[in-house]
């Protein structure tokens, strides 16, 4: 099999164009896929003791193994949301009431909270890990359609399906414009011309995306539509679906079970 | 005696920052017939499409599609139907992640089931000889590729007329002459908004210009536009 290229991205659209290998993950049925890491995350959370933590962090690595993730992106990603966590690890030691561990200055650090900083990290690692193995493979429109599926309201649903297509869309008219910009010697400096011309730049942009919409609602009712997309997708329960499922429950039943050891 | 698939009577219509536009036009389109509608820039060509298939609320004249006069939205929702309305932008068409998935998606409203909707967008496609783009993600296409399966997006519903606004922008010469040519094997009347002289003598039967809010009858080699 060829890879499989993507639809989306965190930032920047070139994420379409970085696949990962084809894997045994990307057979199994979406709609399960997005139960799994549902239960895994619930699973996770409610986890207190650190063997079930280290349990669940390792069956995240292996999945993300298994799915043959592309290794950078997924570095990347990870210590993404580990940056977004960071100030409140660091701060945890500090402001949890317990025995005291180290003192800095008139700040004192204490075990409890130590372990209470260590345990979100892990969990929070171990969710965005199978998430990335599990969801983050599947094409955005694919998970749209699961999401459609799984009886997510309907407009949810529309608003995945349509952000996936005109990110590209307003992306480039974003570029033109500050290709625009460039064209007449506009260089962004911390002054007041800056930032009003950075203004204009997302005003309008709001104001194209906004025209574009009616445009497009316009279309839309011109070839029949009155409200309700009709999605076409064929979705189904295959043999190595309930392997997977045996196991998944399994991993969970794990990771419960060290809990209460 | 041939009866029009759409007429006008005596079509007004104004915008608050643009003003007139439409002052008393009167217009028809007979099966067959393919209208080339001219006229400068902001004349109202668009907004005269537009209010045929009732995308603008029609608030002064009559527009009487298909044999029956037209006012409400539900109305016009039939008129969309056999009316195929061709964007200028096609980026404002195709929303659907997929070429295939964009093709059904009319078929589909109009009641059509998953297979036979499948059956006719398949169809479509390979009398434009698009077949291989079923799969192709809608945003990655070309100009002249969007052009083309935005074309068989609005065949896909079978309709009677199409209304087509600048259909050749942007588009190269090649991509160009295979659009001239599909739209002259086709059998549906048209009406073809384009400012490109060339691109029009080879399609019109009949030559409109939008002049001062009315429609006026031109001879086939205007001079100038």
């Amino acid at each position: 099999m060829a890879t499989q290229h993507l639809e989306h991205s965190g930032v920047s659209w070139k994420g379409q164009q970085l696949g990962h290998k084809h894997s045994r993950i990307d057979t199994l049925d979406p709609r399960l896929r997005i139960i799994f890491t549902m239960i895994f995350a619930v699973v996770t959370v409610f986890s207190q003791s650190f063997p079930s933590l280290l349990a669940a962090l390792s069956f995240a690595l292996l999945s993300a193994l298994f799915a043959r993730l592309d290794y950078k992106r997924t570095v990347r990603r990870v210590v993404a949301m580990d940056l977004f966590i960071i100030f409140m690890l660091i701060l945890l030691p500090f402001t949890t009431p317990g025995d005291a561990l180290i003192n800095i200055g008139p700040l004192q650090a204490t075990q409890q909270g130590l372990l209470l900083a260590l345990a979100i990290g892990l969990k929070a690692n171990a969710i965005i890990l199978m998430t990335l193995a599990l969801t983050g493979t599947l094409n955005a429109t694919t998970f749209g359609h699961a999401l459609s599926k799984l009886k997510i309201p309907d407009k949810f649903v529309y608003l995945l399906l349509f952000t996936v297509r005109y990110l590209e869309v307003i992306n480039r008219e974003y570029k033109k414009m500050r290709n625009a910009m460039k064209a007449r010697a506009f260089t962004a400096r911390s002054n007041l011309h800056t930032w009003r011309t950075l203004g204009y730049l997302f005003g309008m942009l709001l104001v194209r995306s906004l025209e574009r919409s009616e445009r497009i609602l316009a279309a839309m009712k011109c070839r029949g539509y009155t409200g309700k997309l009709h999605l076409v997708s064929t979705m189904k329960i295959q043999r190595q679906d309930y392997l997977f499922t045996i196991i998944a429950l399994s991993l969970s039943a794990v990771i419960i079970g060290l809990h209460f050891l | 005696m041939n009866e029009p698939l759409i007429s006008t009577i005596d079509l007004h219509h104004s915008f608050h920052n643009r003003g007139t536009v439409l002052a008393g036009a009167n217009f028809q389109l007979f099966p067959g017939e393919r209208i080339a509608l001219t006229g400068a820039n902001g004349a109202g060509k668009t907004t005269f499409l537009h209010l045929l298939v009732g995308l603008l609320k029609l608030r002064q004249g009559e527009i009487i599609a298909f044999g029956q006069s037209r006012k409400s939205e539900a109305d016009f929702v039939e008129v969309r139907a056999r009316a195929g309305l061709l964007f200028q932008d096609p980026d404002d068409q195709l929303f659907c992640p997929t070429v295939l998935e964009d093709v059904i998606f009319g078929p589909l409203n109009l009641g059509k089931s998953r297979k036979e909707a499948l059956a006719i967008a398949r169809d479509t496609l390979s009398e434009l000889g698009m077949s291989h783009f079923e799969s192709r993600v809608t945003h990655q296409l070309s100009g002249g590729e969007k052009r083309m399966i935005t074309l068989a997006a609005v065949l896909s519903m079978q309709p009677d007329a199409l209304l087509l606004d600048e259909p050749s922008n942007a588009l190269d010469d090649q991509a160009k002459a295979r659009l001239i040519k599909t739209l002259q094997q086709l059998p549906q009347a048209m009406i073809i908004i384009s400012h490109e002289q060339d691109f029009l003598q080879q399609l019109a039967t009949r030559w409109v210009r939008l002049e001062e809010g009315k429609l006026i009858s031109i001879p086939e080699t205007p001079q100038a536009t």
